[in-house]
């Protein structure tokens, strides 16, 4: 077959060796593994039952521990001491406890590069994709396989080409638009689908914005989600990673499964409410329904200028928690949060009640961190709002951005955030 | 090679997540499949898993395994007894768990599958077929990839790397 390929085509072509069309099944070279303490005591599990006697490429291959990070049952310490054993064994990477979610230090600390194809253990990984390259989540078995292998067999998936234009309205967050777009789209609308940003509004969008966008498209069932080079992501790289990598761009004849245009300047703040992130309404919808616990963390809500942006709304807000509503702060990665002590602003949250966590998953999947109480309303700066996902059945999580969370916190019930005009 | 599965129905909605299957803070007291299936499924219906028999299919709607990637959600459903899911559709990271562990997935119309309904299920290399015993009915199914097959027949991704080393398409 002739013609343009996407991004994903490209990278699934170069890593395959095959000319590779949506819909193939090609077996591909990876060139990072990423397993969490959640997911790689299983797969250390299936790399002794497969035979496994080394790994690949130990450079290739990290584990980070951050969904029990810090652990609260001596089962959960005894994931990490088989997980660091067995990476100090084998001279894999470890992040240890407190330096973040996987896939937050893969970006920051560039162990991931434009082009490449990236497997993790976490179904967020496909956050990676903001730096241009393919990364996708799986199971602990395939990660024991490719630690083995070096490889992993894929469907080259057919992409959506969304397309973003317009100016964004003043005050509007990433999460906002986001979340308008896993709404539009729903939960199982780009299943087995690459999403692949394009459009004139993506200059002016941040990386860690992207990162948000990307994040967010495990939750619409996407199988990656790719935003093409330019120079806000080489801004983002330099002085990150050794390497410019292999920068991907899709070619003008490429065929795309669907387009989906989004148009910013008519988007506004948006909630997603319990128990699904694509139950999403307009945030004026949950107006006034009481909150007693807000987070603001993990890999869709837990960077630096998310924690500004809470921080500025609680100030213009009056400076103080809500009688009854807990604020849990946790920063994303240690660089986040060494950011933040730097700048003054968990001091500031810290003096206000807030209460703050060790950087990595927090409170997101009931793992570690807070968990709610019985019948609690939770306002988070997540992604997954399901029934149960805290670690409290009775619990309603509604999900929103850092502003809107924070308004909540100092509200106590759900409004919408002002903004400086 | 040809499997072939005959079972009870039972029946979940569409958008069953992976945490509804297994909660995740449940893997804070055990990554044991055999302690982990007492609690399958039950932000959906606590009482599901008293109630299942070995040897149960389990049907589903649509997206079914969205969510996380964790494989325990495919290895406490086969620790439950249950050989197979039916699902008008399944979350890409939960079919391939699912394949690795030798937990069939069979993509069907599910809509016309009611509770208690004895089904028997029959697949191959060209797809699969689904027949209602109770009503009479059957419907086909979508075929596995030959590779997804292969490591359904090889007995799971641990025996298929065993045997091969490497992957093959």
């Amino acid at each position: 077959m002739t013609g343009g390929k996407t991004i994903s085509e490209k990278i699934l072509s170069a890593t395959s060796g095959c000319d590779a069309r949506a819909g193939d099944v090609v077996v591909c070279t990876v060139d990072r593994v990423i397993g969490t303490d959640a997911s790689s005591p299983m797969a250390i599990d299936y790399f002794e039952r497969m035979g496994g006697t080394h790994l690949f490429d130990p450079s290739r291959v990290a584990f980070a521990l951050d969904h029990y990070a810090p652990p609260s049952t001596a089962r959960t310490a005894g994931f990490h001491d088989r997980t660091r054993a067995f990476a100090r064994q084998h001279g894999a990477v470890l992040h240890d406890v407190g330096e973040g979610i996987s896939h937050q230090i893969a970006i920051e600390r560039g162990e991931v590069l434009p082009g490449e194809l990236v497997i993790g253990a976490d179904s967020h990984t496909v956050m990676c994709g903001a730096l241009n390259l393919f990364a996708t989540g799986v199971g602990s078995s395939d990660l024991a396989a490719a630690m083995i292998t070096g490889q992993i067999w894929l469907r080259v998936p057919e992409s959506i080409r969304v397309v973003l234009v317009g100016d964004r309205p003043p005050g509007l967050s990433a999460k906002d638009m986001a979340l308008a777009l896993v709404g539009e789209v729903g939960a199982e609308g780009a299943n087995y689908h690459a999403l692949e940003f394009q459009g004139p509004s993506l200059p002016a969008l941040p990386f860690d914005d992207r990162l948000v966008f990307s994040s967010l498209a495990v939750e619409m069932g996407a199988k990656a989600s790719i935003f093409p080079t330019d120079r806000v992501m080489s801004a983002y790289l330099a002085g990150r990673a050794a390497t410019a990598g292999t920068p991907v761009s899709s070619d003008p004849g490429a065929r795309y499964a669907r387009e989906i245009i989004v148009d910013l300047s008519t988007l506004s703040p948006r909630v997603a409410l319990p128990h699904s992130p694509d139950h999403v309404v307009p945030l004026e919808q949950a107006v006034g329904t009481p909150v007693q616990m807000v987070f603001i963390g993990t890999c869709t809500g837990g960077r630096v200028g998310d924690f500004h942006e809470v921080l500025e709304v609680l100030r213009r807000a009056g400076g103080r928690l809500a009688p009854g509503v807990q604020l849990v702060v946790t920063p994303a990665s240690r660089e986040v949060y060494l950011r933040l002590i730097d700048d003054g602003t968990l001091r500031q949250l810290a003096a206000m009640g807030a209460i703050i966590t060790t950087p990595g998953c927090g409170a997101c999947c009931g793992t570690s961190g807070v968990i709610p109480g019985d019948g609690m309303t939770v306002m988070s700066t997540a992604n997954r709002n399901f029934k149960a996902r805290m670690g409290n059945a009775t619990a309603a999580i509604y999900l929103a951005s850092p502003a809107s969370c924070a308004m909540a916190a100092a509200r106590g019930v759900i409004a919408l955030p002002t903004h400086p005009s | 090679m040809a499997i072939h599965l005959e079972g009870r129905a039972r029946l979940v909605g569409d958008d069953v997540n992976t945490e509804y299957i297994i909660a995740s803070s449940r893997k804070r007291e055990s990554l044991d499949a055999g302690v982990l299936r007492d609690y399958l499924l039950e932000a959906v219906d606590p009482t599901f898993a008293g109630s299942v028999r070995p040897g149960d299919l389990l049907v589903a709607g649509r997206n079914f395994g969205c969510g996380s990637a964790m494989e325990v959600a495919a290895t406490v459903i086969l620790a439950a007894g249950i050989p197979a899911v039916l699902a008008a559709s399944f979350a890409r990271t939960f079919y391939r768990n699912a394949v690795n562990n030798a937990l069939v997935p069979v993509q069907c119309d599910t809509s016309a599958i009611r509770e208690g309904d004895q089904l028997s299920v029959d697949l191959d290399a060209r797809g699969a077929t689904v027949r209602n015993t109770t009503t009479g009915l059957a419907t086909s199914a979508i075929a596995l990839p030959p590779i997804m097959l292969d490591i359904l027949q090889a007995g799971g991704v641990v025996p298929y790397v065993k045997q091969h080393g490497r992957f093959r398409v």
